[in-house]
């Protein structure tokens, strides 16, 4: 099958220090891709140099095979890339319904209407619906941001990237800080991702990129160290290294 | 049509009072992040100062330039404490906004105060005359002018490069929270360089009088010039200032010589294409 | 639910049409040998709706936007004194797409920048605009500014009267039509659009919108608004000054939208018609005093009224309903 997207070489330095040095990964439609690694490992950027936040100094990006290396943030996003947010950054002045209306009329190219509201097209209001009860936020649907909880917010994060309809889903640790109670939904609503969706997932917790992913990247100091099944991961020697390397270090020197 | 050396003098001259007057607006700015519209009101209050301290009080040139500068520090360190604390840190409009406010009471209070009319600040003898050069003579007072950017350019190097409160300074200005943790006492930092500010403000109030006459509008009318000089140079950097003010305080003057059926219209117009060009100025840093 | 809301929104809408009728009814009673007065209050209402629009909606501080007014204004004087148009409706179209052109070229300039340098080049656009004026003098007759401006009657029945009875009939008309406008703008999908750049324009932008597409599309809006303020001056004062170019007319714009609150036409128009009356009462006794007056006001709304009055007393009902 042809990548959906693809990272060549990509290459970041901040001053002096190489952030992403020479990175290349390819995602296949229906991936299910974790990447994982150490605090500073460049995940974090490497994510923005795919999302066209931060400009890499070498390497291309393909969506769908077509370079997208000179093109913005906005350009990726309706090219079929979509990321969520590490920490949430929703609109709280704005219901959840507004969120995800001004989604699907920015994806169909309707935001530059100056008349009209979406409540006023029924196709929309549907799918605002469909994606509402999808998440369980059909309560909260009238409620400005700053109202409905923490964990209800990082579900509208994922409501409002499915409403661009991608075709590369990037989730930058999509449970963090969200309590016990409410990662059961969250993780039922990734269990739920439309089958052919590419889908890398940024993530801490073991468990949950146990669970849901079928591939695992593991980048550490911006180089990949593996990539592989999730089986594979734990006894993978460098990423033992990678990981626990400090600690054996300490325990050395005790 | 002015000759090319006269022009030049001038617009060094006239780049130079600039410079003092925007350079404390660039410091404060790039250290607290204020967009100070008020600066201007400073200057003013410093050359009303000298001119009432030279007209009425009868006292010499030099002792009136002290006067002004430490009277203008005691009138706005208490404008600092009461009203400019509250806007550290707020938005942009808020800032304005306070800012344009205190620039207008001072408008109306130095009108109500002094009058309307323009006031003088009589140069001693020995900066009246011209100094000849043989093919050409220069006003002294234009190079006193150019000496005292000079001074202030290089004493200002030697306080922020060579002493320990420029350190403490420059990493306030770098990160304010990293040099709080670290022991800096931030608050005093910011007072202290307010506190300069204001005083080359008036410094440059002074001198400048018969560059930039004193008037109640004064601090309208240059208000946007200052601000201007801060931006293109880039808020924090002195180099930038420096540069800022030559570049613009050369276009200013020649334009007013060669052009004058055009107004302000060049000035401005390169004011645009600079900013267009580097959207965070000459020699500013990176965000 | 829906119906619900949107008879809701209507229903304000009829309000705020009721209360602008009610208000210039007012006006025309209360003053009615200085209707010149009201008049101009009304162009200047729709210069701090147009400020309203690209400061309170988008967040760009601005000090620069008399130039969209003085441009609305300069074309309907040069369209009726070079170019014998002198029907109001058709000046008035003059003046909205010269301000909606004047809006574009700003909007680019001033778009280029954020912060600090954004306000710099707002106010170095005024100034161009204020020196391009008074360098052609040709056309707009320079610091004597442009006369010769003759309206011929509104719809071929209502002359310009010496009272200016038709002029503030007709600033009524089109502030009633703005208004109404701007509602529908304000909800419309561009309007949800512009709140979330304010917000967060990152977000917009991984969003696939491109903010500085949507926010010059309204730099134009607004331009055509505070064109349309422009050229009502232009048609009820029949001259045309280079103060309707000046920053000080752009400072004293962003001063009533403040007064009033950002981000609500009702706040604009409040803003407009409180300092305007403070103006008329103050500045007559005395001019120093006026300005002291001005900045000990701002001072005031900074530190004790951050929202403005329309803001913060709508704030302030709004609790004493939630908490009843």
């Amino acid at each position: 099958m042809s990548p959906i997207l693809e990272a060549r070489n990509l290459q970041k330095a901040f001053g002096g220090l190489k952030v992403i040095d020479d990175v290349s990964l390819r995602l296949e439609p229906g991936d299910r891709v974790a990447l994982i690694g150490p605090n500073g490992a460049g995940k974090t950027t490497f994510v923005n140099l795919v999302t066209g936040n931060l400009r890499s100094d070498s390497g291309d990006v393909l969506i769908g095979g077509a370079s997208v290396t000179h093109s913005g943030p906005a350009e990726r996003a309706h090219r079929g890339l979509v990321r969520s947010f590490q920490v949430t950054r929703l609109f709280q002045d704005m219901t959840a319904e507004e969120h995800l209306a001004l989604a699907i009329l920015e994806r169909d190219g309707k935001t530059h209407r100056l008349a009209g509201s979406y409540r006023a097209m029924p196709q929309v209001m549907r799918e605002i619906g469909i994606l509402l009860s999808t998440l369980g936020l059909g309560t909260v649907a009238h409620r400005k941001v700053r109202e409905i909880a923490y964990g209800q917010q990082r579900l509208l994060e994922i409501a409002l990237a499915l409403a661009l309809r991608p075709k590369v889903l990037l989730l930058d640790e999509p449970a963090a800080g969200v309590p016990q109670s409410d990662t059961g939904r969250i993780e039922a609503a990734l269990a739920d991702l439309p089958a052919d969706l590419a889908v890398l997932m940024i993530e801490h917790d073991m468990d949950l990129v146990f669970r849901f992913a079928r591939r695992v990247v593991v980048l550490a100091a911006g180089a990949i160290i593996f990539d592989g099944p999730p089986q594979a991961v734990t006894r993978d020697q460098r990423v033992r290294e990678a990981y626990l390397g400090s600690y054996a270090n300490v325990r050395r020197a005790h | 049509m002015q000759s090319a050396l006269s022009v030049a003098v001038d617009a060094l001259a006239y780049g130079m009072v600039l410079f003092v007057i925007s350079i404390g607006l660039s410091v404060t700015m790039g250290l607290m992040r204020v967009v100070n519209l008020a600066h201007g009101a400073f200057a003013m209050i410093g050359g009303y100062i000298a001119s009432y301290a030279t007209q009425m009080l009868g006292i010499g040139y030099a002792a009136a330039i002290l006067l002004a500068v430490f009277g203008t520090i005691a009138i706005a360190i208490p404008i600092e404490r009461l009203l400019y604390r509250r806007i550290y840190g707020a938005p942009e409009l808020t800032q304005v906004l306070m800012t344009i406010g205190i620039t207008f009471m001072i408008i109306g209070i130095a009108n109500y105060v002094f009058g309307p009319t323009l006031k003088t600040i009589p140069l001693p003898g020995e900066l009246r005359g011209a100094l000849d050069l043989g093919f050409r003579s220069i006003a002294t007072h234009r190079i006193f002018a150019i000496l005292c950017g000079l001074a202030v350019a290089a004493l200002l190097w030697f306080l922020i490069e060579k002493t320990a409160f420029g350190i403490k300074l420059r990493a306030s200005v770098d990160n304010a929270s990293m040099a709080a943790a670290l022991g800096v006492r931030t608050e005093i930092i910011y007072a202290a360089s307010f506190a300069v500010a204001v005083g080359l403000a008036a410094l440059g109030g002074v001198v400048g009088a018969e560059l930039l006459p004193v008037e109640p509008y004064y601090a309208l009318r240059y208000m946007v010039t200052f601000l201007v000089v801060v931006s293109v140079g880039g808020a924090g950097s002195i180099p930038g200032a420096l540069v800022a003010c030559l570049l613009l305080g050369s276009i200013d003057t020649a334009g007013r010589y060669w052009l004058p059926e055009f107004g302000e219209f060049f000035f401005y117009l390169s004011v645009i294409v600079i900013i267009c060009l580097f959207p965070r100025g000459l020699l500013g840093r990176r965000a | 639910m829906r119906a619900g809301q949107s008879t809701r929104r209507v229903s304000t809408d009829l309000v705020g049409i009721a209360v602008i009728l009610a208000a210039a009814g007012i006006g025309f009673l209360l003053f009615p040998d200085n209707l010149a007065l009201l008049t101009r209050i009304i162009a200047l209402a729709l210069l701090v709706l147009s400020l309203d629009l690209v400061t309170g909606y988008c967040g760009i501080a601005t000090l620069g936007h008399a130039a969209l007014y003085g441009a609305g204004s300069y074309a309907a004087g040069v369209a009726a004194a070079h170019f014998a148009i002198s029907d109001p409706l058709l000046m008035t179209l003059a003046g909205i797409t010269a301000g909606a052109a004047a809006g574009l070229v700003c909007g680019l300039v001033i778009l280029r920048a954020t912060g600090l340098p954004q306000l710099v080049l707002s106010i170095a656009t005024v100034y161009l605009f204020h020196e391009l004026a008074n360098k052609l003098s040709s056309w707009t007759g320079g610091s004597d500014g442009l006369s010769g401006i003759s309206p011929s009657p509104l719809l071929g029945l209502f002359a310009f009267d010496l009272w200016g009875r038709t002029a503030f009939g007709f600033g009524v008309a089109l502030l009633l039509v703005v208004f109404v406008l701007l509602r529908i703008l304000a909800r419309s999908p561009f309007g949800m659009l512009c709140r979330g750049i304010k917000e967060d324009p990152l977000r917009i932008r991984s969003m696939g919108a491109s903010p500085y597409r949507a926010l010059a599309k309204m730099y134009v809006i607004s331009g055509a608004v505070a064109g349309a303020g422009g050229a009502l001056n232009a048609i009820s004062t029949q001259v045309v000054g280079l103060d309707s170019l000046s920053f000080t007319l752009s400072a004293e714009a962003l001063v009533m939208l403040v007064l009033g609150g950002t981000g609500s036409l009702y706040g604009a128009l409040t803003g407009t018609v409180l300092f305007m009356l403070f103006a008329d009462f103050v500045s007559a006794a005395s001019p120093f005093h006026w300005l002291t007056m001005v900045g000990a006001l701002l001072v005031a709304i900074v530190l004790f009224a951050p929202k403005g009055l329309y803001g913060s007393i709508s704030d302030y009902l709004a609790r004493r309903r939630g908490t009843a």
